[in-house]
């Protein structure tokens, strides 16, 4: 019973407050303690995750796993940047405590966790997303396929916009005079027509019926008539 | 994986179907070639501003000369190809307009990125500026589009101190800047969440006559921010087009005298994309064709 | 022969000649004017000096209005507030503190204002007012009638939202009352959340596991909440297949939630020993690293159904062509319109923002439930409404652009856009107040 009553009666006073706050502005203090709340929880919840991080991969190693290298590098690189950080190892000093170690910076290349974050984690994340672009052709070539009347819709438009977002798009209208009654049919008129008009008039549909299914969801939630996310006792 | 062996037609119409059935990564190949080639032979083509990049340099460049300039570095690394361009060249034209630009940042990363536009972008072609007067780093602010509201009710709730630890009040840049609204431009360059909807949504929407707002934005955001343009976001930038584009209008007003390519670097970027699309059409035909062909054939791989 | 050149360049003596009189002349006029100027008179002191609470709000805000009589003479303006009881209890002589210093923009116009943010609720605070001159002179303070900032109990300024909020929720609520009562709650067949079944069947029959992936946002997040339902119900099915279920996680609470979920799950279908919480961990908070992870463990693992329900950024398209890749069933749904093509063009089935939060209620089968997603239609039907009505009023206005067609057409048109305005606000173009 409390397992299940409990959480939904925090969950329904919490939405009721979040919108109450925002049409009354004397309740605006409460909204604040009920987002603190959260963040206090979020942070409690890492230390969690933290733990879980390490039993996980810890068993991975011990027990020889497949995989369990990357379980050991996962490891390695976590104690390193948790040390790294905690000890502020190479921190630049703080002009106005010089001689306080723990009140340095991080932030420059001179400390081991602003190195590692500058030259390790940087090229990484960044490599992860340059690999889109390979992903993106791959897709293409998969997807758009005319293999129906919607599809050949879809597929006429990537094929406008993918030569209207490059010179070559200029290249060939360009000799279509610019006052001209076919000026639409020059490339930036051609993106601004799809973009702005079909590509914009498509989004608001969708976000539309994001926003309301937003609302009817919360509603559900916080009135408890959807309890699939909560604990059954 | 087990596969079939199977009676391809032989001709064309067996090698289109062949085609169709490629692996992988002789795609990944040639998107790997068609990137790095016109990028190590410097391949460039000439752009013509269009509506949106001519709206925001018409929107920095309208704010009187000596205004305050907020721009937000909503990044990091992993868009900094895509976004860093743009961000280079609104920053070289603030200070060339002579605006006193105040930067922060919303994503940890894009404290670094701002840091490095300030030596690379900033103090190398404006080298008259003086930090504290005619700019200021804040650096990043923990709490996402918390930071944006805390800033709506007052800029010194978000931030006391600038990242080099001096106080706000003690900055003759920050001098009456009570909120967000008491500045007269807020540039948001944005890689994603938080980023330009939530300045929107919080800032300006809390004031919306405060300030003129214009963004930079990655491609694949753009179109969830085209709604907002240009009620909303006076101007838009999208994507290293964007980027190249903008440039072009920044550098023909405001020429820099180095010979280096640190504000076209949009226009360089758009080289290989110019291949790379080329050759996603071609995949595209590729893929229709080999489609075509393979009608009544029977078999083949997922 | 004289040539345009040499024209144009005895034009230009001239006017430089011109020039420099002029000059000269204002040189004169200047030095005569400038012993005056040094010793430039007082600025008349600011009038009608009003401050009064600002409207809607939580309080600690007063809102400063002058009148400039002679903007001339005004170079800025200085604002003292009285010192608090606090202050005056740290230091006896601090009566007046001082707020601000507003440069020219301040007195540009006659009337003037300045809101004074931080102000204490509890007591009365009296605000004085002094012109600057020209020269930095001071003119004489002018003090305010004590005031006190009042925490607003209603926003009026947010009525229409309000009226807005109100109606899709009695909707929701009227609805979710007639399912009770038996009415048709019939909703179109969802063939993403069809498949569900048969992807987690697809996996049992290849001894495969089933991978789902409940985004990269927090459950502060709505879209979260709605993929850890999804989760329930496909948890549910992996339990009575006994198929196993593998659910990594960016954040940490979410990982505590879906392990609720998903035991739970094991519950319902009376198999509670099947429960593996080892099954559900958190990875990383960091974007990329959490992608890296999925995929190499997509590329070793070869799960055979991939289920993407949450919110998703850049990963999306990393994440389908991996699974795609492995030959896995892929389901996924989102609300970020941004990824939503990417998982079209991967994924075998998507859930399409409205879609994927009708998900819960859809496989529920609740009549309370699928009445909502009733309600939630009248709502969509309001909006449709706004839009016919601004589209035909601006089709008017252009069509008969002068005349009483137009200009009540115009007048209909303002009221719906300045009624949605302020109703969506900053969330503009209608795109999501919610």
């Amino acid at each position: 019973m409390l397992k299940r009553v409990i959480p939904l009666v925090i969950l329904s006073a919490s939405g009721l407050i979040l919108i109450l706050s925002y049409f009354s502005p004397i309740t605006e203090s409460l909204s604040e303690t009920v987002v603190s709340w959260f963040n206090i929880l979020a942070g409690v919840a890492f230390v969690l995750g933290a733990g879980n991080l390490l039993a996980v991969n810890l068993e991975k190693i011990s027990s020889r796993r497949p995989g369990w290298a990357y379980a050991a590098i996962t490891l390695v690189s976590f104690c390193v940047m948790l040390i790294a950080g905690l000890v502020k190892w190479g921190a630049v000093p703080n002009a106005d405590h010089p001689n306080v170690h723990l009140a340095g910076s991080q932030d420059s290349t001179q400390a081991a966790y602003g190195w590692a974050y500058e030259y390790v984690l940087s090229p990484l994340t960044a490599t992860m997303f340059g690999l889109l672009a390979f992903y993106v052709a791959s897709a293409a070539f998969r997807a758009f396929r005319a293999k129906n009347f919607e599809a050949i819709l879809l597929l006429g438009t990537a094929f406008i916009i993918l030569l209207v977002q490059i010179a070559l798009g200029a290249m060939l209208t360009d000799w279509i005079p610019a006052n001209s009654a076919f000026a639409f049919l020059r490339a930036e008129s051609i993106k601004a027509i799809v973009t702005e008009t079909f590509q914009t008039a498509g989004m608001r549909a969708i976000m539309i019926g994001i926003a309301l299914g937003t609302a009817a969801t919360s509603l559900r939630l916080i009135l408890g008539i959807d309890r699939a996310a909560l604990a059954k006792d | 994986m087990h596969e079939r062996h199977e009676q391809l037609p032989t001709g064309l119409r067996g090698f289109l179907i062949r085609m169709g059935r490629i692996d992988r990564r002789w795609i990944y190949l040639a998107v790997a070639i068609s990137i790095s080639v016109p990028m190590l032979a410097g391949l460039r083509f000439p752009e013509v501003p269009g509506r949106m990049a001519t709206a925001t340099f018409d929107a920095i460049e309208t704010v009187p000369a000596g205004s305050r300039v907020l721009i937000s570095y909503d990044f990091d690394p992993a868009s900094a190809a895509e976004l860093e361009p743009m961000a280079n060249a609104m920053l070289h034209h603030c200070a060339s307009k002579g605006h006193r630009i105040v930067l922060m940042a919303l994503w940890p990363l894009g404290k670094q990125l701002a840091d490095d536009a300030v030596r690379d972008i900033l103090l190398e072609f404006h080298p008259e500026k003086v930090e504290g007067v005619d700019y200021v780093q804040l650096g990043f602010k923990t709490g996402n589009e918390g930071v944006i509201k805390l800033m709506s009710t007052a800029v010194a709730e978000a931030y006391s101190a600038d990242a080099k630890g001096t106080p706000l009040a003690g900055l003759p840049i920050m001098e009456g800047v009570r909120t967000v609204g008491d500045f007269d431009l807020v540039v948001s360059v944005s890689g994603g969440t938080p980023g330009s909807k939530e300045w929107v949504q919080y800032a300006d929407g809390a004031m919306p006559e405060a300030f003129t707002f214009v963004t930079g934005t990655t491609g694949v955001q753009a179109s969830q921010l085209l709604p907002y343009y240009p009620k909303q976001m006076e101007g838009m930038l999208i994507a290293i087009k964007g980027a190249a584009e903008y440039e072009m209008l920044v550098t023909s007003k405001y020429p820099v005298d180095h010979a280096d390519d640190r504000l076209s670097l949009g226009r360089k970027r758009m080289g290989p994309q110019f291949v790379a699309h080329l050759l996603i059409i071609g995949l595209i035909v590729l893929g229709n064709a080999a489609m075509i062909a393979g009608r009544g054939v029977k078999g083949g791989r997922r | 022969m004289i040539t345009g050149p040499m024209i144009r360049s005895k034009r230009s003596v001239h006017m430089l000649a011109t020039q420099a009189a002029f000059v000269a002349a204002w040189g004169c006029l200047w030095s005569m004017t400038l012993p005056c100027a040094m010793a430039s008179p007082m600025p008349p002191a600011a009038e009608n000096v009003r401050l009064s609470d600002v409207p809607d709000d939580a309080g600690g805000a007063l809102l400063l209005q002058w009148t400039t009589p002679a903007l001339e003479a005004s170079n800025g303006v200085v604002i003292e507030r009285s010192a608090t009881a606090k202050e005056i209890a740290k230091d006896p002589n601090a009566t007046w503190i001082e707020v601000e210093r507003l440069g020219k923009l301040a007195v540009l116009a006659k009337e003037g204002s300045y809101t004074l943010k931080g102000v204490s609720n509890s007591e009365d605070t009296r605000v004085r007012v002094a012109i600057l001159g020209v020269d930095g002179e001071l003119a004489e303070f002018v003090e305010s009638k004590p005031a006190r900032p009042l925490a607003s109990f209603y926003a009026w300024k947010r009525t229409p939202l309000l009226l807005v909020v109100g109606f899709v929720s009695l909707a929701v609520l009227v609805w979710v009352a007639l399912a009770r009562r038996g009415v048709s709650t019939r909703i179109r067949r969802i063939a993403a959340l069809d498949a569900v079944d048969e992807a987690v069947g697809r996996a049992t029959e290849m001894g495969r596991a089933v991978l789902f992936v409940p985004g990269i946002q927090d459950m502060n997040d709505i879209q979260t909440i709605a993929g850890l339902t999804v989760l329930g119900r496909v948890a549910r099915t992996a339990a009575e297949y006994d198929a196993r279920l593998e659910v990594p996680t960016c954040r940490s609470i979410v990982m505590t939630a879906a392990r609720e979920t998903v035991q739970s799950a094991h519950q319902a279908v009376g198999r509670p020993e099947t429960y593996s919480e080892g099954a559900i961990n958190y990875i990383t908070d960091e974007q990329f690293g959490y992608v890296a992870y999925l995929a190499g463990h997509m590329t070793r693992e070869k799960p055979a159904a991939c289920f993407y329900m949450g919110a998703f950024y850049a990963e999306s398209l990393v994440l389908a062509e991996n699974g795609n890749s492995i030959g896995a069933i892929q389901i996924a749904g989102t609300a970020e319109p941004s990824q939503l093509p990417f998982f079209v063009a991967a994924c075998d089935y998507t859930l399409i923002g409205e879609e994927f939060f009708a998900a819960s209620a859809y496989l529920s089968g609740e009549r309370d439930q699928l009445g909502s997603i009733k309600g939630q239609d009248v709502g969509k039907a309001l909006a449709l409404a706004a839009i016919v009505v601004g589209c035909v009023c601006a089709t008017v206005a252009v069509i008969f652009p002068t005349g009483s067609v137009s200009d009540m057409a115009g007048t209909i048109f303002g009221v719906t856009q300045s009624f949605f305005d302020g109703s969506l606000g900053s969330s503009g173009g209608g795109s999501g107040g919610g």
